[in-house]
């Protein structure tokens, strides 16, 4: 029994060393010269410095690509959460032909690969001249997060019992107030899943803000992608421009840790 | 009258609930797919089309033979780390549902590189592939690792199957994990005062009662494997010689690289009704084991 049980810890500890390794290779190797990384990629040597974050940081606009990641995200989430959560509200409260057809629409929609919308989506928008904004990327993100957030929200506002809503139209609310005062309350477990299945989403995609934005306005991913592919050959300060583009996420997991869990396994097993 | 105000009322909050989410909606997703399965029938350029072409772009598309070869390509992949992903996927999750110390620790652990892009993930581990194991390969003459992985055609695959089973694997084992917890204990109570080993528990009753895990964690695999473009993109580019390039990074290339709208669309279309097709097949299969269970 005991072997056994030294047995698991042992694999427990070998899985999450492999897991956690290419983390700390870069980590390691963020703080050291060019002549070292190539000689002793695994080694602590002797002069680490932090020159590669600080010239990283800069070479990268750092808290530009940043901000705009945060405002694009947060934008996002927000509008959708707004949005969705009263679109599913109706479409779980009217049951008629017409709903059920959005919702059906809406569940099939999930299936298309964004590549097959993606050609037609720069010809169109790029005509309107609506590429290169960050406003445009936020309703992009409207329209392509729809489906899977009213869904999740679908589910959960089913399981509220219609008695809710009736006694407070016998108050005399109207169908709004009633919603953002009694019911988008409620929302709150289902509301944290589709906020974080959403961060997670927005903030690490790099194909739609690659159509869609240019130069200034970056998000972290793309000038990540920039700048790793301008210093490739610097191992050092490419490998700090990674880690840097990491630590935002590895901030919010380590707070969030709990609820992105249960948000993620939420979010896939409706 | 009473019955036209009614009416109107029920307008009014239908357009105050669903009018903006629907108008999004409507205008990125529908209108773009329809748009773009009616321009792979005419000579859309990017710019004007002309005249209806019939299935030109679908016959051109359909005797490419690189077509064929990434979407060859393409399937090994989705195959692969279905296979792998879920294997280990589904053995992190016992590991961290046992009697083991430090469970959340190691499911924050794997979880982990979920968190991170593609692109990134990609980045890091081409320095893996290409600075250190090639070290490692020098210092300790093991043939295997003397050579970048990355510029070997067929050791470049593999790449990004291990770095996919590394990101996706952590993501998965929730599910499972969920599946676990979801059996109820009597069941698995009984069983063992019936006298069934762990492992006999686990062939004949744990796994048939959470087939709906494998279901949901299948899809999932079968469809973000068919649509890996960011780790592709930063990890090996498509190359050497274009022997890692999927059917996502082929569409894109087709399209915005060489300027064939048409059949860069067409082929988009074709991948859409694949992975639909492949997809649904999926789910009724398992779906059918979820009802004999």
């Amino acid at each position: 029994m005991k072997s056994k049980r030294l047995l698991i810890s042992t694999i427990g500890v070998l899985s999450a060393v492999s897991f956690l390794f290419p983390f700390f290779i870069i980590l390691l190797n963020a703080l050291k010269n060019k002549a070292d990384i190539i000689q002793y990629p695994l080694a602590i040597t002797k002069d680490l410095s932090f020159s590669n974050y600080i010239e990283a940081f800069n070479e990268m606009n750092y808290l530009t690509s940043i901000m705009n990641s945060l405002l694009i995200t947060v934008s996002s989430v927000i509008v959708l959460i707004v949005f969705t959560s009263m679109l599913a509200y109706y479409l779980v409260r009217h049951k008629t032909v017409m709903t059920k057809i959005i919702f059906i629409v809406l569940i099939a929609s999930m299936i298309i690969p964004f590549q097959a919308l993606m050609i037609p989506f720069v010809t169109i928008y790029g005509k309107l001249g609506m590429l290169n904004s960050r406003l445009s990327l936020i309703c992009f993100y409207l329209g392509f997060g729809v489906s899977l957030s009213t869904f999740l929200f679908h589910g959960f506002i089913k399981t509220i019992p219609t008695a809710i809503d009736e006694s407070a139209m016998m108050d005399g609310a109207s169908q709004f107030r009633l919603f953002w005062s009694i019911i988008f309350p409620m929302l709150k477990p289902i509301a944290s899943t589709v906020a974080i299945l959403n961060v997670l989403w927005i903030w690490n995609d790099f194909l739609l803000p690659s159509l869609v934005l240019f130069q200034e306005a970056r998000t972290l991913p793309l000038s990540t992608f920039a700048f790793f592919g301008k210093y490739t050959s610097q191992y050092g300060l490419a490998m700090a421009g990674l880690v840097l583009s990491i630590v935002p996420v590895v901030i919010f997991y380590l707070i969030m840790q709990k609820y992105i869990i249960s948000g993620v396994t939420q979010g896939s097993l409706k | 009258m009473l019955k036209e105000k009614s009416r109107w009322k029920k307008l009014l909050s239908f357009i105050q609930f669903c009018f903006i989410p629907l108008f999004a909606f409507l205008m990125i997703v529908i209108i773009p797919f329809i748009s773009g399965v009616f321009n792979t029938f005419t000579d859309f350029n990017g710019i004007e089309m002309t005249k209806m072409v019939g299935v030109e772009n679908y016959r051109k598309a359909l005797t490419d033979k690189t077509f064929w070869s990434t979407l060859w390509l393409t399937i090994q992949y989705v195959l692969c780390s279905v296979i792998f992903t879920n294997l280990i996927a589904f053995l992190l999750a016992l590991l961290v549902t046992s009697k083991i110390k430090g469970k959340h620790f190691l499911r924050s652990v794997f979880f982990m590189p979920n968190l991170i892009g593609g692109v990134i993930l990609g980045f890091i581990w081409q320095f893996i592939f290409s600075k250190f194991m090639v070290y490692i390969g020098d210092a300790t003459g093991i043939a295997l690792f003397q050579y970048s992985w990355l510029i070997d055609t067929n050791k470049g695959f593999w790449a990004m199957v291990i770095v996919s089973v590394w990101q996706m694997s952590g993501y998965l084992m929730l599910i499972y994990i969920a599946g676990f917890i979801g059996i109820p204990k009597e069941v698995l109570e009984a069983s063992s005062i019936d006298g069934a080993t762990k492992i006999k528990q686990l062939v004949h009753i744990r796994i048939p009662l959470m087939i709906q895990a494998f279901t949901i964690a299948v899809f999932l695999t079968i469809k973000n494997s068919f649509m890996v473009y960011d780790l592709n993109l930063s990890l090996t580019n498509g190359g050497p010689y274009r022997s890692t390039e999927m059917i996502t990074m082929h569409i894109y290339n087709e399209a915005f690289l060489f300027q064939a709208y048409g059949t860069g669309q067409a082929k988009a279309v074709i991948l859409f009704v694949i992975v639909a097709a492949v997809a649904i097949t999926q789910v009724l299969i398992t779906k059918r084991m979820e009802v004999e269970s």
